[in-house]
């Protein structure tokens, strides 16, 4: 009996320590290309700062901001890290769940690079109208618009290897694939004049971009739900597949990895700082304003992300493989002025 | 087979003697003889897998155990550190890590030119590349808690940079640095010849044990001691909810229940949770842990209630299993001497059931030390296990990882130097685990008793 009894005074005491006590500690959760950023500087906050280390969580982009939007409060994340800018759906959302007042912060620039087997075939050079070619479900032969017949990368361009077509790109929940997508599918789209061709046809233009941004499902495109790792490994085994990295995590794998130029140009973080390389994305997180003041640190982890000694050229983020944002002096005025979306604008 | 049909063959089979195989006989002895070496095929395959899986895990982990380290002297240069001179600690703790960085690298340069290293790398920044980042946050550290050292030269034994450390684990390779932008050619000539001279060497690597996770940036510092007591807090929410819950429930099923259709039905449904994957609990526990009673995120409370409902049903079968090997003359004679029904259970059966018991709660345990996928919904995975808690409460409250949540998030990184820290987690993980069923079988050995 006085087992169980205090048992549950135990209990007791630990259910009412959580409404007792406040949170002291700052919680992100998001995208998993933003994710290496954070937990860099998670770190060195901790070590810098009297606040406890922030806990970092992955999910995806979408994931996190859902979780953001569920409402203000200790349960809630205080911050919600993005591969892409929140849709205006996302902020109604919010707004229904009384998340009114967010700061975007955007962090600076990642580029997506499309790697293969570093003794795999020769891809050195991609545009984006070779994989629109090579991975749309319908392209446009002759005037007619015909399931995707292309087998080898050869077929797509005489230029590149003789391989069976095997692409891994990101999965539809990654922010990565909106910016695949709309920069290289939809490019390239443009690029062979299929879309010219489908709106001729008595396409509207929604329809006839999301037909250019529908992926063939036969197999040659393999969606990755999971991390760049999941990618490196199907690379790894399969030596024809080219897949779609992030360029920091290319930048950690070169014994493994080979990359390609896209357009003519090698990624790098000069070619991305300069525009020079198309297939790049802002990388974002965004604050809970509600939240300042409420949990400690909030305000002085979002300054301190954002610090010229951590996201700036020089920085730890940079050595990672993020390209520093030029505007980083506006976005740091921002934040110490609470400025939220919409105001300012 | 009836003897009407032996009758015929009867015949000329006694004229032959015992000791004479005949042909249905030879079948019969082949028979089993095959079905032996398939036994024995069956037990080579295990156990080669088993070799495979291990060799392969202490191969890849065991390196994990040792880690590269930099000895250096490192001058704490009082006008960086102390630039008013008045060692007040809130003057000292402005200076950040990366005032210290500067200091670290003029040490390390100083190790090379004082012993005539020749190297093209002639600056102390070039040294950037040899150290970790996590040593100016030791050094700082050390600082704040010896301000009057200030002005003194200090010995330091810290980490190198995981690039360098894969060098002298043959993970990194020399025609490989060439497009790596973290090290090259030159800093793996410096790294041979301060090998050489001493200056760097590989040691046992307690903080891998220990210590806590660390960014992407610096494999060389993770470790997995947060997430080991992550585990432990929800090992004790399992205990201390699992046992006497799911004791209870079994003594009640199987000594008081009367025997219906209700009681058949709690049997079956016991039986089938057991069978429920675990992933299910793992949107239980979000749903009505998280959600509906508001509970923290990623905080072990919430984890080790999702583990105990995963594991009740396991300690409920294995107790009413112990249970029901009690001979029923013990309730009997402790019935006749007039002892009540609940005086027969307490006093007599569970003492006899408790090895059972005890074996059972241990092996369901160790199962749920090792589940990773309930973990992954409540948000024990990420960069979390990175804060020691501060006390027992904070323990079970404070957002913290486990074990097999802190393997799962190394082997998804992106620096090859965590896959080589994942499988060193296998092995402790793998330690516990045997330790656990090891403990699980003394106690039937030493306690259990047949009848």
């Amino acid at each position: 009996m006085s087992v169980k009894l205090s048992v549950s005074a135990l209990a007791i005491a630990a259910v009412s320590a959580t409404t007792a006590a406040a949170r002291d500690n700052v919680q992100v959760a998001g995208s998993s290309t933003v994710l290496p950023y954070a937990s860099i500087v998670a770190e060195a906050f901790g070590e810098n700062f009297e606040f406890p280390t922030p806990v970092v969580e992955s999910g995806g982009s979408s994931a996190g901001l859902k979780r953001f939007c569920e409402g203000v409060g200790e349960n809630t994340i205080d911050i919600a890290n993005a591969s892409r800018a929140i849709r205006e759906r996302e902020i109604a959302v919010c707004a229904e769940n009384g998340v009114s007042d967010i700061i975007e912060v955007r962090i600076g620039y990642d580029g997506i690079v499309f790697a293969s087997q570093i003794d795999g075939p020769d891809f050195v050079a991609f545009e984006p109208s070779d994989w629109f070619l090579a991975l749309a479900e319908n392209i446009v032969v002759d005037g007619e618009i015909v399931a995707n017949p292309n087998m080898t990368w050869a077929d797509v361009n005489a230029d590149l290897p003789a391989v069976e077509i095997a692409a891994f790109i990101p999965g539809t929940k990654h922010g990565t694939r909106e910016v695949f997508e709309e920069k290289v599918l939809l490019q390239g789209c443009e690029d062979t004049g299929a879309m010219q061709a489908m709106i001729d046809g008595g396409m509207s233009e929604d329809d006839a971009e999301h037909a250019c941004m529908s992926v063939r499902t036969d197999g040659k495109s393999v969606d990755i739900d999971g991390d760049y790792t999941e990618t490196l490994a199907r690379i790894d085994s399969n030596s024809e597949g080219v897949g779609v990295f992030g360029l920091a995590f290319y930048e950690n794998n070169t014994d493994t990895l080979k990359v390609a130029t896209m357009s003519g140009v090698a990624p790098s973080t000069e070619t991305i700082s300069t525009g020079e390389y198309p297939v790049s994305r802002p990388l974002f997180f965004y604050i809970k304003k509600a939240h300042i003041g409420v949990i400690p640190g909030l305000k002085e982890f979002a300054s301190f992300f954002v610090a010229d000694e951590i996201a700036g050229p020089d920085g730890p983020l940079a050595e990672y493989g993020l390209v520093s944002d030029p505007e980083l002096a506006a976005t740091q005025a921002m934040i110490e002025a609470e400025e939220t979306m919409g105001e300012g604008m | 087979m009836s003897d009407a049909s032996l009758a015929p063959a009867a015949s000329p089979r006694a004229r032959r003697s015992l000791m004479e195989t005949d042909a249905h006989t030879a079948k019969r002895n082949a028979a089993e003889k095959r079905f032996r070496l398939y036994g024995v095929a069956a037990i080579c395959a295990g156990l080669f897998f088993l070799v495979v899986l291990l060799t392969s895990i202490l191969g890849n982990g065991l390196s994990a155990f040792q880690q590269t380290f930099i000895t250096t002297q490192v001058f704490l240069d009082p006008a960086k550190l102390d630039k008013a001179g008045n060692r007040d600690p809130d003057d000292i703790r402005k200076v950040s890590t990366f005032g210290y960085t500067p200091l670290i690298q003029n040490a390390v340069f100083e190790e090379v030119t004082s012993r005539n290293i020749e190297t093209p790398l002639d600056s102390a920044k070039d040294m950037k590349a040899l150290i970790s980042a996590s040593a100016a946050a030791q050094v700082r550290d050390f600082v704040i808690a010896n301000p009057d050292r200030i002005g003194e030269t200090v010995e330091f034994r810290i980490l190198a940079a995981s690039r360098v450390d894969g060098y002298l684990k043959d993970r990194v390779f020399r025609e490989d640095v060439a497009r790596d932008k973290n090290i090259d050619a030159e800093h793996l000539d410096l790294t041979d010849a301060l090998v050489s001279a001493g200056v760097i060497a590989k040691q046992f690597n307690t903080s891998f044990i220990f210590g806590s996770d660390a960014s992407e940036s610096r494999a060389e510092s993770a470790g997995l001691g947060v997430s080991m007591l992550g585990s432990f807090f929800m090992m004790l929410v399992v205990l201390v909810l699992a046992l006497p819950i799911g004791v209870a429930a079994s003594i009640y099923l199987e000594e008081f229940a009367p025997q219906n259709r209700f009681t058949d039905l709690i049997e079956v449904n016991i039986s089938n949770l057991a069978a429920v994957p675990s992933i299910v609990f793992g949107i239980l526990g979000l749903a009505v842990f998280i959600q509906f009673a508001h509970l923290p995120q990623s905080a072990p409370i919430v984890g080790g209630l999702v583990l105990t409902l995963m594991t009740l049903p396991t300690i409920i079968i294995s107790t009413r299993a112990s249970l029901k090997s009690v001979p029923p003359s013990i309730r009997d004679a402790a019935l006749g001497v007039g002892a009540s029904k609940m005086q027969a259970v307490f006093h007599h059966v569970l003492p006899l059931a408790m090895p059972g018991i005890l074996t059972g709660t241990i092996i369901g345990l160790a199962q749920a030390l090792g589940e990773t996928a309930p973990l992954l919904l409540i948000g024990m995975v990420g960069y979390i296990a990175t804060n020691y808690p501060d006390g027992f409460v904070s323990g079970f409250m404070d957002p913290n990882s486990a074990m097999p949540a802190q393997i799962y998030e190394w082997a998804k990184r992106a620096d090859p130097a965590y896959y080589e820290r994942a499988w060193g987690g296998i092995i402790i993980l793998l330690v516990f685990l045997l330790t656990m069923n090891l403990i699980a079988i003394l106690l039937r050995r030493r306690f259990e008793r047949r009848w």
